[in-house]
């Protein structure tokens, strides 16, 4: 269908970096999405561990900070602190999850699953990445200048507005990596439409192909709306406009009314695609067809996609909406539960009299079984405003969406690195480095996150430098601080191990773990430009989990 | 199939007890934190109880399945439409029973909560970076909140700068101090106790040390505490009303 113009790489014809910053090559734009939202979540991280010290001595007033690259803020303030909660957040959301999922993952797997040679648009996928790296970088920026951006992920109004930091790296971030997405988005929804191999129908598609199709269609209505909100953040700055100022008719709800209409669709734009994820993983690694797959795709996805838009409220169950707003939110909320419950089931249900086993990757995706319990559980106290009123804005929630985000759809996405590996590279990650890297990574999250739960029940506010009020929650934050180290610990196993077996690790065939789906049973490990040596054409008995013939 | 019945019931009888919950207010009140414990109580139990069930069919399902060689190939039968059918439906009909069981748990709760008995004591709370302020009425202010025992107390709730939370872990409760917006909550201090209130919206630096007393003392000692403060206002006398918003 595309013409794939780009030079063929020779086997061993060595690395030209000119080949990497020039490609159109799918595969090869999904590496780069790799190496940008890895190298985004390092950084975050690191930061991550500087606000877990900080909680570490935060009982006493004598604040001490450790922040990377801070070289200019006094240090016996809490706005290192700030800085460090600002681009923790943003960077792993809009740096290293949605681009993880629906860059990395997207790219490299959607075309070759879907039996085709590349996106519709590879030159736009090529702008895409770059516009992301661009963000990436904006995003980085702010450990230089003067006026670091404290203003949280979220960058409520007034005080973005009003407040010390400097907005316009926020915005822009916003801005360049927004609209990367949409790219993005426009073209794999065309890509899925349009470009599945001859005699693909929609009941045949991998789970993770529709995962993605569904997230990139929340991600293509809402990101707009994003950007116009925190464009007008912008105007009301450095323009003088009143949108979000109370004092000139404006008001500072509507902002946070615009972000969460895109923001809590976004959590959808990272909870489908690492469930696509998993189900690809789980259905391979036991051998069976995914259960109950229309329940799951459109009673579970597409359901998600038409309640996504309408839930938003329960991020403003304690700003003052109306009363019977706050209820209305807490059913739709609350009914999301639906949907989710039959995605569970599907998966739970694949696992049912399979022949399962075990390389690293299944054990990340076993891990986020039982993450995916946790993270979705203790959403639905969340989801009643009542118990929201005490709930919100504590320990609770961030515990609740570290266990959905930060754990079960990050541990997707290094389960999909261990699990494509092979394809990516030829060579297994699969090594007792990945596997004592698994477990430290298990223990250190949950030693870091049941704490917080504990505490954010009893009233441990979020975003506390210090909490000279509360001395009693201070052998949790010690808790949960060692947790982060040890999870470090995991995180540089995984990392370095990822270095080594890509040059070092043992060559295993086109397709170790029997996959029945078209990028391990067609294509070479790892594929040629236009990935297959000839047209894709499939039956329509053909499915990508028929492990019983 | 009875105990799903019996959720069933228990989930109309609640639907009906919420609406009539609010109007037993002039029996007696109910106080929101008591209410919340209980609520949050048996939220935990369907918590622990799906949580469970998933959890350990996971766990059962990872070992018992494991490939008996190294060809093997799982033997899940295909689902039938039927089958496939009912696979969803019943879990969407027991997952939405669930959700409204609950939903009218938190509504009763919410009524409870949003409802502020007659005869309520009104205090003002305005936030600012970063302290709060709590006005009486008649020039009375104050920097800490001290409120008679066994009155019901609705707050009144504004912010002069940013947004801030009014987050009153002791009572369970929290509503935020928007600019240009009244908020309100209520609480029902029914025993003589020293707690705090915190800023829990993030309001700048100083936010994790944005707090202020709150005390609920016997209604002879707050009649003392407010006589002083009365006192103390007449001497120091304000121009609140000279001064000039700066915004304009």
């Amino acid at each position: 269908m595309t013409a794939v113009t780009h030079t063929p790489a020779h086997e061993g014809s060595g690395f030209k970096i000119t080949e990497w910053i020039f490609t159109t090559d799918h595969k090869r734009i999904g590496i780069l999405y790799l190496i940008g939202s890895v190298a985004a979540f390092v950084v975050a991280g690191i930061e991550a561990i500087g606000i877990r010290l900080t909680q570490y001595n935060g009982a006493d007033n004598g604040i001490v900070n450790y922040f990377v690259g801070d070289v200019t803020h006094d240090l016996t303030t809490a706005s290192a602190y700030n800085t460090a909660l600002y681009f923790h957040g943003a960077a792993m959301i809009l740096g290293f999850l949605i681009p993880g999922l629906t860059g990395f993952a997207a790219n490299y797997l959607v075309p070759m699953m879907i039996g085709a040679r590349d996106v519709a648009f590879p030159r736009v996928n090529a702008l895409s990445v770059w516009l992301f790296w661009a963000g990436i970088i904006v995003a980085l920026l702010t450990f230089v200048i003067p006026d670091k951006p404290d203003i949280m992920w979220t960058g409520y109004a007034p005080y973005s507005i009003t407040g010390p930091g400097n907005l316009s790296f926020y915005v822009f971030t916003v801005h360049l990596i927004g609209f990367s997405s949409i790219l993005g988005a426009v073209n794999f929804l065309v890509t899925i439409l349009y470009m599945r191999a001859p005699g693909m129908g929609w009941n045949q598609l991998n789970m993770f192909v529709w995962s993605i199709f569904t997230g990139l269609f929340i991600q293509l209505i809402f990101v707009p709306v994003l950007a116009s909100a925190v464009t007008l953040l912008l105007l009301d700055r450095y323009v003088g406009t009143g949108f979000f100022d109370a004092a000139r008719g404006g008001d500072p709800l509507l902002y946070e009314n615009l972000f969460w209409f895109y923001s809590h669709p976004a959590v959808y734009v990272i909870f489908l695609p690492a469930m696509g994820l998993l189900f690809e993983i789980v259905a391979t690694m036991s051998k069976n067809p995914i259960f109950n797959y229309k329940a799951a795709v459109y009673g579970g996805m597409c359901v998600l996609v038409l309640i996504s838009g309408e839930v938003w409220i329960h991020h403003l169950y304690v700003t003052g909406m109306p009363d019977w707003l706050r209820i209305g939110m807490m059913v739709t909320t609350l009914l999301i539960s639906v949907p989710v419950g039959l995605m569970v089931i599907s998966l739970w249900g694949t696992l049912f009299r399979g022949a399962i086993t075990f390389n690293v990757a299944m054990q990340y995706v076993a891990l986020c079984l039982l993450l995916i319990l946790v993270g979705g559980l203790t959403g639905i106290p969340l989801a009643m405003t009542s118990l929201t009123v005490h709930l919100a804005r504590t320990s609770f929630v961030h515990a609740h969406f570290h266990f959905i985000m930060g754990l079960m759809a990050t541990y997707s996405v290094f389960a999909a690195v261990y699990f494509w590996f092979p394809k990516m590279t030829g060579r297994s990650a699969d090594s007792l480095v990945a596997k004592v890297g698994f477990w430290f990574n298990l223990v250190g999250t949950q030693v870091t996150f049941w704490p917080l739960f504990i505490i954010g029940v009893q009233g441990m506010p979020r975003r506390y430098a210090s909490y000279t009020m509360f001395p009693e929650f201070t052998p949790y934050h010690h808790v949960a601080t060692y947790g982060a180290f040890i999870t470090a610990v995991g995180i540089a196993l995984m990392l370095g191990g990822w270095i080594w077996s890509a040059i070092y690790g043992e060559k295993v065939g086109t397709n170790p773990w029997g996959s029945k789906s078209l990028e391990w049973t067609h294509t070479a490990s790892p594929p040629g430009p236009g990935n297959f040596a000839k047209d894709v054409v499939v039956s329509e008995t053909w499915t990508p989990y028929d492990y019983h013939v | 199939m009875r105990i799903v019945t019996r959720i069933g019931a228990a989930a109309y009888a609640l639907l009906l007890a919420g609406p009539s919950l609010a109007a037993e207010e002039g029996k007696g009140i109910i106080s929101p934190t008591d209410a919340w414990e209980v609520v949050w109580g048996d939220v935990l139990i369907d918590l622990f109880v799906i949580g469970g069930v998933f959890g350990l069919l996971a766990v059962y399902m990872l070992i018992k399945f494991r490939a008996k060689g190294p060809n093997a190939v799982g033997t899940a039968k295909p689902l039938t439409a039927g089958v496939a059918l009912a696979f969803a439906l019943v879990p969407a009909a027991l997952f939405m029973a669930d959700d409204f069981l609950l939903a009218a748990k938190g509504w009763s709760l919410w009524n409870i909560q949003r409802t502020v008995p007659a005869g309520a004591m009104e205090v003002k709370v305005v936030g600012s970076q970063w302290s709060f302020e709590f006005d009486y009425g008649n020039g009375i202010k104050s920097g800490e909140l001290v409120v008679p025992v066994g009155k019901p107390i609705v707050l009144r709730l504004t912010s002069t700068d940013v947004i801030h939370s009014f987050g009153l872990s002791h009572y369970r409760l929290k509503e935020d101090l928007v600019p240009g917006r009244i908020n309100h909550l209520w609480f029902y201090p029914d025993k003589a106790v020293e707690t705090f209130v915190t800023c829990q919206e993030f309001c700048g630096d100083s936010h994790s040390v944005m707090n202020a007393p709150v005390k609920a003392v016997p209604q002879a000692d707050f009649d003392k505490w407010l006589a002083s403060k009365k006192k103390a206002s007449l001497k120091a006398p304000s121009f609140a009303s000279l001064t000039i918003d700066p915004a304009i």
